[in-house]
């Protein structure tokens, strides 16, 4: 007798194999951003980490705009800004330990910069001199990744690697709005939820890749509900608020550090600047939207706690802003000189061994520029 | 005999008429990418677009290579004839699995039944001061995928004509624009573009008698000079712009490199397994008896793409052109 002949005995049931796996409640973000600077949470923030959290800020600030100005003067070839998103920057190089690895996206310099970075080699990159200014093992910070989202994968090999090693490494990887649409981003976030590696992913939602909006971009109800599909939980955070982006993140690191698993953070900022220099935003957005967020900006919302705290005075305030100064002036006096570049470096480094050919074009070369010199040419 | 207004207009300006008088004839044609809409493209190639023809025609994607040309494939499925762009010749990596395991080969899966219209634009080469993955040539990884027309314009005029061409044709066409020639003018006239002749045609850009330069895209200006460079040489070289990768014009090139008895492929990406290795092959096949010299090739360095601080070492100049037509001189005993 088939199903339909028995029609009336049949009662539908599930398919037997199916459960839901988890709920799916503790891994969804709240409905809203969350915040501390501005809510009675601030008065419980660490004094010493306010404090740090601000010099870092005030530095930011300056490098981005030390970076943009030497663009105008041609020092350096492109500068994508990180003006007004300083909080998010800094927040993901001070949650790390020093054994843990930053994963940035072609904008996250100052990510760099804050972890430690030399200001200058983290510019190279954008100067042009070369694709990276440095080793990335010994800072434990990837290239900069230009490629959107294509460095997320490589973040969840290495935590998971470090696992497989039995190392204490949490990795923690930064994309845009709108890299988490590409591919990429998807397979990462479910290989890092399958195999539960330490990782973190920040995305930085700044409403715009390059004049996209984020409603063209993704029609989910924030980009950290993506993560609840992938079995990780997701966290809202506002991106302007440098003490809830560090302790958001250092939460997940946390997390990750502990065994529990990948955590997808989306917080919620603002792209000042143009997305680069070359850009014209104008053609994109109106001036009111950038106002309003400059109302909200992170140095001011932090400036404001630790005044209203007595955590610091006037002779405070200038003390960072002459910090900043002086690292301005360093990357300037940097910047004005032209690198040393050999034009032989083309042929170091595209294999350990060098192919014959390679020897071969490395000989042309030599002797072009030879007579370069000679003027034979 | 009416006489045409030639006005001077950059390429970008010709790829931009292109795009709007191919949608103003065709209403199945659509176009998508990353920032074609509103901001008109990173390169403004689709400025005004949206405006005119609504954001249905001229799309802002959600940014996804694979994402755009696997729903490019689908439209087209459905009797769209979508133009894709690929913000910059190393962003289209993404996509290649939907190239590569589908758009070349949808025809040939379906017997005939399912051609694919699609366009790809891809800005591509060096040139412009670009960091690390934007200024890839990628070439001959797209000539290597049977399925796939790969044409490139050098001029204006052909930046019109190709792209109405690569609009109108049936099957998918990789239309590869070299970045670093948007901006350089052409006269040109924009009353009355002349669509060129179809997909497949090279043209001698420059008759000569001593040698030939084969070339396309980028490198067609750096051979120019150098041919004028070289009459002080005594050398009398013509220049010929493939325009077509593939289909390859065996006629024209075979023509000329009979007439003259040498001959020089020009290119900016990489000379080993690149697209001179196999124009290469093909004159030799075609013209040895012809030849006075084995066909030589001047190419950018086995090399990924260098930073911009030292491009000028690797793209091929006119210097190193130079240097090469000398070796055509060919001595029995080289
Ligand atoms: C795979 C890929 N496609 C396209 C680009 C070109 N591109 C560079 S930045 C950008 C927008 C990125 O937006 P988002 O991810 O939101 O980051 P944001 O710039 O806002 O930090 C685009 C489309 C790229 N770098 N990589």
């Amino acid at each position: 007798m088939t199903v339909m002949e028995q029609r009336g005995a049949y009662r539908p049931t599930p398919p037997p194999a199916w459960q839901p796996r988890t709920d799916p409640a503790p891994l969804l973000p709240d409905a809203s951003p969350y915040r501390v600077l501005g809510t009675e949470a601030a008065a419980q923030a660490d004094p010493a980490l306010l404090r740090r959290l601000y010099a870092e800020l005030v530095r930011g600030r300056r490098y981005n705009a030390q970076a943009t100005a030497l663009t105008k003067q041609g020092r350096l070839a492109v500068y994508p800004s990180t003006t007004g998103q300083e909080a998010c920057e800094v927040a993901a190089a001070l949650v790390l330990q020093e054994q843990d690895w930053l994963f940035p996206s072609y904008r996250d310099t100052l990510a760099a910069v804050a972890r430690g970075l030399d200001p200058v080699q983290a510019l190279t990159l954008l100067r042009g001199d070369w694709h990276t200014g440095y080793d990335p093992r010994e800072h434990r910070i990837a290239p900069l990744s230009t490629p959107l989202a294509t460095q997320l994968p490589h973040a969840v090999g290495l935590a998971h690697a470090a696992r497989l090693k039995g190392d204490d490494v949490v990795a923690l990887a930064m994309v845009g709005d709108g890299g988490t649409s590409e591919g990429d981003f998807h397979e990462a976030l479910n290989f890092a939820a399958v195999w539960q590696a330490p990782v973190v992913f920040l995305v930085q939602n700044n409403g715009f890749a390059i004049s996209v909006p984020l409603a063209k971009q993704t029609a989910a109800p924030s980009l950290a509900h993506k993560a609840v599909g992938y079995g990780m939980p997701g966290r809202l955070v506002d991106g302007n608020d440098a003490v809830a982006v560090h302790e958001v993140l250092g939460d997940a690191v946390r997390h990750a550090r502990e065994g529990g698993g990948p955590t997808l953070v989306e917080a919620i900022t603002y792209r000042i600047e143009a997305h680069t220099n070359a850009d014209d935003a104008t053609r994109y957005r109106g001036d009111t939207e950038v106002e309003a967020w400059r109302a909200h900006d992170p140095i001011a919302l932090l400036e404001h706690e630790l005044t209203e705290r007595g955590l610091i005075d006037e002779d405070g305030i200038k003390a960072a802003r002459d910090a900043a100064e002086t690292m301005a002036a360093e990357l300037r006096a940097h910047m004005n000189q032209d690198p040393v570049l050999d034009p032989m470096d083309l042929f170091a480094d595209v294999y350990a061994e060098p192919t014959p050919q390679l020897r071969e074009q490395r000989e042309q070369l030599a002797a072009e520029l030879a007579a370069e010199r000679e003027g034979t040419h | 005999m009416t006489t045409v207004a030639l006005k001077p207009a950059t390429m970008a300006q010709a790829l931009t008429r292109a795009l709007r008088d191919a949608m103003a004839a065709d209403p199945t044609v659509h176009v998508m990418g990353e920032d074609v809409g509103t901001l008109g493209g990173v390169f403004r190639v689709t400025d005004g677009l949206a405006k005119e023809f609504g954001e249905d025609r001229c799309t802002d994607t959600p940014l996804a290579e694979a994402g755009i040309l696997g729903t490019a494939v689908g439209m087209a499925m459905y009797g769209l004839r979508p133009v894709v762009e690929m913000q910059f010749d190393a962003f289209a990596y993404p996509a290649f699995e939907q190239l590569i395991s589908h758009v070349s080969r949808m025809r040939n899966r379906t017997r005939g039944a399912m051609p694919l219209p699609i366009t790809i634009r891809v800005p591509y080469g060096g040139g412009i001061g670009g960091v690390e993955h934007h200024s890839d040539s990628s070439e001959a990884y797209y000539m290597a995928t049977p399925g796939l027309h790969v044409v490139t314009p050098a001029t204006v005029a052909d930046a019109y004509g190709l792209l109405r061409a690569s609009i109108a044709s049936d099957d998918p066409v990789v239309f590869l624009e070299p970045k670093r020639l948007y901006w350089s003018k052409d006269t040109w006239n924009p009353e009355e573009p002349t669509p060129v002749d179809p997909i497949g045609r090279a043209v001698v850009r420059r008759p000569g008698r001593s040698a030939t330069l084969i070339t396309y895209g980028p490198s067609l200006p750096v051979c120019l000079e150098a041919a004028e460079a070289a009459r002080a040489e005594g050398w009398d070289l013509e220049v010929v712009d493939l325009r077509s990768l593939v289909p390859f014009d065996d006629e024209t090139v075979c023509a000329s490199v009979r007439r003259t008895g040498r001959a020089l492929v020009v290119h900016e990406s990489g000379g080993y397994g690149g697209p001179g290795g196999e124009i290469a092959a093909r004159v030799t096949e075609r013209c040895f008896h012809h030849l006075e010299a084995p066909v030589l090739r001047v190419a950018g360095f086995d090399i990924p793409y260098p930073p911009p601080m030292l491009e000028r070492h690797h793209l091929p100049g006119v210097d190193r052109i130079l240097d090469a037509v000398g070796r055509l001189q060919w001595e029995a005993d080289n």
